[in-house]
């Protein structure tokens, strides 16, 4: 994985400085909140319900042991033992002190992390795809990309002040892991016919308040004009992005307002004149990141034989270990959706467990997955039973990869002062209501979103079976929504009627599932199931 | 950056050793309609500066407005005025914050007419702490990735 | 009755104005009346409060009952973590919120 140069590690010990000298001024009184609000968001410090909360990068959700180890330090020392995985490949804590939050960059700067762009009206993390570098599907590992464009939009002065907040995913296998159709920029990295390197860009895609599934910019953009590419899209939609209605300011509110014929002209003759300021990283400095990314020194001769005779073991293996393309390996998913637990959420103490498996089998390398679960991503076969075991002890071995209790769900009205409701009791409930794992596994494939307001941090829209916490009246209410997908063939799940109690949701989600497996044919998925019988038969379900 | 700099104040900061031009500065619309020899022109946070773009030549100061520090279409105008060749005085003008400034100048800002006092003192430290770029911008520096590769 | 609410600045900690001072504890809280817009004027100028607002609240035996579940979480704390709340021994705090 990438590592930081000399640059990389001025620029960030300059932005600790940065910030604790406003972060001082703040406190003195020299800036008043409204000023400081976008400079402490642009550090990732929110003031939310409890105290402040700060969001730190993990860039493209790759990290190694002694980044992990800081994170559980960082929980130990400044927060409250814990830390939450979010969506977005991020790592979030929730008791945070102004007056402390210096002292934590600065300690994260010592190991190559940071809080930057995190929040505010910022070029945020970059996403990508968990199993990237490890999977056999990929043309190419798509982080390296992800690394030159995270330094090429880091402090970019021209937008800096944006309309809203810009994230951007990239990915290059066919299977979508990252959801870039749901992203403000999503990038696929192909190969033209000519065998060379290029990205389908989709731009205008989001969820919340207004979702849209991000319709395709260009279908091949040669890899080396990426960032002057992103740069024109950007400008357009700075110099003409709504500023009058927070809710209307959106990249994808542009697209759509222009139409995609007409926002592409705009892009692609902004394009043109960017490409006359030379702005884009040449393939030398392209190759210099590439290079941290080269696979990790995999043994040969290894054996494929996994011993499955201890049967909680097998369970594990066979939901979430994946296929791995070096010969002998494998990729492990660890679950933090224990049934009844707080989805995404992990102790101090599992997290440098997990720094510590991470180190010894998987050639100290871990990913955040925006489904808010962690990857060890190469594992030697003959080590996954000790790895699991070692998991099973910490509480992380729920084999529920993609099953009904791994939910995403977004910390909600317990921690976040958007919510309109509470997300992570309506989690529980449903995780605990289907925790028989023998009936999880007769469900399959079934991805519950739960976002607490209509800002889909949970990314609801995307659910397989979706639910929207709402304020109806002072009280809060769920809707229901059907059909989401944010994969490859990414769709806006459907809300299915009028909205139900917290109880009452839980009931609903029950009727839903016995549906599908009243209707499905030939061992199809809930969300093919769906997509073929309709939404009437489920509507008819939930509702009677 | 040996530049003079005056204090802030409602008066301008500028960054320039040549004279500040005390022409006063026309609205785009009546610059192309009638007043297209004036020499200082004031552009709105949603105007179109590639409209000046035909008589950068004869234009000594452009002002571009920021009329909420949150609104951030001025920082594409003044790096598009610089890309097209503009070399006259380039102003921000409005709700213009110390933390501001740096972004400012490198978008090609080299003058500022902040609304409220801007303590000099700040701005230095500010636009002296960040000795490495990854970008390169209006004001000529040499991006990090040049740095790496020479 | 009408509290006013907010964060303290330097810890982001939830406080209540109890009429002379803030408090981490709502059961401290003061009706404000019709005068919490000057209160909160005044205590933000002076760094006292941050992100300050006024709230609908219920007198109750147990003292001012936040109107809004929201205001009722950030009273005690997430409810689905009694050990990070300011009540963690008391397994009907969480009763107080819902």
């Amino acid at each position: 994985m990438y590592r930081y140069d000399k640059y990389d590690q001025a620029i960030v010990d300059a932005r600790v400085a940065e910030f604790r000298d406003q972060a001082a001024r703040r406190l003195a009184g020299k800036i008043t909140e409204d000023q400081f609000k976008p400079l402490r968001l642009k550090n990732g410090l929110y003031l939310q319900l409890h105290a402040y909360m700060l969001r730190v990068a993990i860039p493209y959700g790759t990290l190694d042991s002694r980044q992990m180890h800081m994170l559980a330090h960082i929980a130990r020392k400044y927060d409250r033992g814990y830390g939450h995985f979010t969506t977005r490949q991020n790592i979030q804590y929730n008791w945070i002190k102004l007056e402390e939050a210096a002292d934590i960059l600065a300690e994260l700067a010592t190991v190559e992390m940071h809080a930057i762009q995190t929040s505010g009206e910022s070029i945020r993390n970059l996403s990508s795809d968990q199993y990237a570098g490890a999977t056999a599907d990929e043309i190419a590992d798509p982080r390296p990309w992800a690394e030159l464009i995270r330094q090429a939009t880091t402090f970019h002065p021209e937008f800096s002040y944006l309309p809203r907040k810009f994230k951007i995913a990239v990915t290059a296998a066919n299977e979508d892991r990252a959801a870039i159709r749901l992203h403000d920029i999503g990038l696929k990295l192909v190969r033209n016919e000519a065998g060379e390197e290029g990205f389908e860009v989709y731009i205008g895609g989001g969820m919340g308040r207004t979702p849209f599934v991000a319709p395709l910019i260009r279908p091949f953009l040669p890899a080396d004009h990426l960032f002057s590419y992103i740069e024109a899209a950007l400008r357009v939609w700075n110099r003409n992005g709504r500023r009058d209605n927070i809710h209307k300011q959106r990249i994808k509110i542009l697209v759509h307002d222009l139409g995609q014929e007409e926002f592409t002209r705009q892009v692609e003759a902004e394009w043109q004149e960017i490409l006359k300021n030379g702005s884009d990283v040449p393939r030398a400095e392209f190759d210099r990141i590439a290079a941290y990314f080269a696979p990790p020194p995999f043994e040969t001769g290894l054996s494929e034989e996994v011993d499955r005779s201890d049967p909680d073991f097998a369970l594990w293996l066979d939901q979430n270990v994946k296929a791995h393309k070096a010969p002998g390996y494998a990729i492990v998913n660890i679950s933090l959706k224990p049934v009844g637990g707080i989805p995404g959420d992990a102790s101090a103490d599992q997290i440098d467990l997990m720094a510590d498996l991470a180190k010894q089998y998987s050639f100290d390398e871990l990913r955040v997955t925006h489904a808010q679960n962690i990857v060890l991503p190469h594992v030697r076969k003959a080590d996954l039973h000790t790895v699991w075991q070692a998991l099973h002890d910490a509480g992380l071995a729920e084999a529920n990869l993609d099953l009904i209790s791994d939910i995403i769900a977004c910390p909600g009205l317990d921690y976040c002062s958007l919510a309109n409701a509470r997300s992570i009791p309506v989690a529980q409930k449903i995780a605990t209501r289907f925790a028989d794992l023998g009936r999880q596994r007769e469900l399959g494939e079934l991805k519950l979103k739960i976002s607490g307001c209509i800002n889909a941090c949970g990314h609801h829209h995307a659910g397989h079976i979706g639910i929207l916490g709402v304020d109806r009246k002072g009280t809060e209410n769920y809707q229901l929504l059907l059909g989401g997908s944010g994969a490859e063939d990414a769709s806006l799940g459907k809300i299915t009627g009028p909205g139900f109690s917290e109880d009452g949701i839980v009931e609903a989600v029950e009727r839903v599932t016995d549906k599908y497996l009243e209707v499905r044919e030939n061992g199809e998925r809930f969300l093919d199931t769906y997509r073929r019988v309709g939404f009437e038969p489920f509507k008819e379900a939930i509702y009677g | 950056m040996a530049d003079e700099l005056t204090a802030g104040g409602g008066e301008a900061l500028r960054f320039r050793t040549d004279e500040a031009p005390e022409e006063p500065v026309v609205t785009l619309d009546a610059f192309l309609a009638s007043q297209s020899d004036a020499s200082a022109v004031r552009l709105e946070a949603g105007e179109d500066a590639r409209k000046l773009i035909p008589h950068l030549g004869t234009i000594a100061l452009i002002e571009v407005d920021f009329p909420r520090f949150r609104d951030g279409r001025g920082y594409s105008a003044g790096r598009i005025l610089r890309e097209a060749g503009y070399e006259g005085e380039l102003r921000a003008a409005g709700d213009v914050l110390v933390d501001q400034i740096d972004f400012m100048r490198r978008c090609g800002f080299d003058s500022f007419a902040p609304d409220a006092p801007i303590d000099p003192a700040t701005m230095q430290a500010s636009i002296e702490r960040y000795a490495f770029h990854y970008q390169s911008d209006a004001i000529g520096s040499v991006p990090v990735w040049k740095l790496r590769h020479g | 009755m009408k509290l006013l609410t907010g964060n303290d600045l330097p810890s982001g900690a939830v406080i209540w104005w109890t009429g002379s001072g803030w408090s981490r504890h709502v059961e401290d809280a003061a009706d404000v009346g019709d005068n919490g817009e000057a209160i909160l004027q005044a205590e933000s100028g002076a760094r006292r409060v941050n992100g300050g607002y006024v709230i609908d609240a219920s007198e109750t035996p147990e003292g001012p009952r936040p109107a809004h579940i929201k205001d009722r979480i950030r009273a005690l704390g997430p409810t689905v973590r009694a050990d990070l709340t300011l009540k963690p021994a008391d397994p009907e705090a969480g009763s107080w919120v819902i």
